[in-house]
């Protein structure tokens, strides 16, 4: 049956006005919203305070369910460990005895490092964490790729702070609010973080795909040398992030470079640490920081 | 079991005669569920692509499909700002892409009027569509393929006939006779 038309307001004036002055109201709208919208792609941060707000009254809430996703995790691992139990034990003596020969060797590495370091007169540049906290959400329905952190300003937090989880870099704040504070991750498709491959230092720009994958690019693509397996870490060009920190292994190379699996999955990440900023002008003098390379660029 | 509970509410509470719904449980219900669901991104998920489909304007439509002029046409704007401040959009997104879409949604029900369960849900369907493609041409500038939404799209077309029920059956709570008249 066709429904009533109940907005033929009949002879009444003021309800024929109450009705045009609604149009007029959602035109005015389209153009308001078409107005922030040029306002806010101009300036990415214009409205970070009113979204600061926003989370600061809702973390609280979202805090409550993030402990609910962490104990949901466990039982559900729990659960499918009972039918992979045969398989995980041997898949992990094969690696307990290979990581005893790679351990070896790390150890050797670091003795070696350890005597480098002391010839170049360097110090630990392992800096203490300002604070932990959990991701607590994400944007799950837009095509932007950003995640709340349930710590802020009164944390210690700051605006371009790193965030990693024990597996590697996650991302980096963006907008801070008093309890909480807004982490571009490093899938998003305007966050480009500055690596080199582990192994021998070629140099390359990782980029999000907003998908959960990285591209990486290549410097100087000279040829095509990735390969399935690579790993990369941050090589600290930029001041943003401190080198060394893990990002992604190679997946499937490409032509000018590879698409690549971050290292850390920040859902499956409990708690996550939020870094001091890493200033490379501090550590070495004779080292200016380059302004053209942004590692990452502003919504 | 919304229905049973609406059921129970009606049969508990006191007899229909002389009680009437409570007007502000009858005006705001629909806004705040159209808030509620522009608060997926609390949800504790941590999603690595575009997966959850966009619960308040889901919600949205459902509502202008079932009772249409119960929002006015301007309802976009501020449903729209309070969904910009959590979905990680550009600013200004979805109060254009909402207003947009409330007064396509009016001038569509005015010429047809004639409406069932699969002319609905084409409808939203095809406006649930035209918001993620249009959204992502915004957050991206254009630049992003539209391959990446595939997921997200069917997730949200096929979880748009349970919203309209989820809505369907909170209009039934909206109107409980709570008040003596």
């Amino acid at each position: 049956m066709a429904p009533p038309n109940n907005r033929r307001p009949g002879h009444s004036r003021r309800a024929q006005y109450g009705t045009f002055l609604g149009y007029v109201i959602a035109a005015v709208g389209v153009l308001v919203g078409g107005g922030l919208l040029l306002a806010s792609t101009s300036n990415p941060a214009a409205f970070g305070s009113l979204r600061g707000a926003a989370s600061d009254v809702t973390a609280p809430v979202a805090q409550v369910s993030a402990r609910a996703r962490t104990g949901t995790n466990t039982v559900l691992e729990t659960l499918a460990g009972f039918f992979t139990f045969g398989n995980r034990v041997a898949r992990l003596e094969r690696e307990v005895a290979l990581a005893r020969v790679k351990l070896a060797e790390a150890q050797a590495l670091q003795g070696e490092n350890q005597r480098l370091k002391a010839l170049l007169a360097l110090g630990e540049t392992q800096p203490r964490p300002i604070a932990f906290a959990r991701l607590i959400g994400s944007t799950a329905s837009s095509s932007r790729r950003f995640a709340l952190l349930g710590a802020g300003s009164a944390q210690g937090v700051q605006i371009g702070m790193p965030v990693r989880s024990p597996l590697g870099l996650v991302g980096r704040v963006l907008e801070v609010g008093r309890v909480a504070s807004r982490v571009l991750l490093i899938t998003d498709s305007e966050s480009m973080v500055p690596v080199r491959r582990a192994s021998d230092g070629l140099e390359a720009y990782a980029t999000g795909r907003s998908d959960g994958t990285l591209q990486l690019r290549l410097i100087n693509s000279t040829s095509n040398a990735l390969k399935p397996g690579d790993a990369f870490v941050t090589s600290g060009q930029g001041g943003l992030f401190r080198p060394g920190i893990a990002v992604a292994v190679v997946a499937t190379p490409i032509r000018d470079g590879a698409i690549a699996r971050p290292l850390s999955d920040p859902g499956a990440s409990d708690f996550v640490s939020v870094e001091p900023l890493w200033d490379e002008a501090a550590k070495g003098p004779d080292l200016p920081p380059e302004p053209g390379t942004q590692s990452t660029g502003k919504p | 079991m919304a229905q049973t509970l609406a059921d129970s509410l009606h049969a508990t509470v006191r007899p229909r005669i002389n009680r009437a719904p409570s007007p502000v449980l009858a005006v705001c219900t629909p806004w705040l569920l159209v808030m509620f669901g522009s608060l997926t991104p609390l949800l504790p998920l941590i999603a690595s692509a575009p997966v959850l489909p966009p619960f308040g304007f889901l919600v949205l439509v459902a509502w202008q499909q079932l009772r249409p002029g119960l929002f006015p046409v301007w309802a976009g704007v501020p449903l729209g700002l309070f969904d910009d401040l959590f979905s990680g959009q550009p600013f200004g997104s979805a109060v254009l892409l909402w207003s947009i879409m409330m007064i396509a949604l009016d001038l569509i029900e005015a010429r047809f009027p004639w409406r069932g369960f699969a002319s609905n849900w084409l409808l939203a369907g095809t406006a649930i569509v035209a918001y993620l493609l249009a959204a992502l041409g915004i957050a991206h500038h254009g630049a992003a393929a539209p391959t990446l939404l595939l997921p997200q799209l069917l997730i949200a077309v096929l979880c748009y006939p349970l919203t309209a029920r989820l809505v369907g059956k909170v209009d039934r709570l909206r109107l409980v006779r709570v008040r003596s008249v």
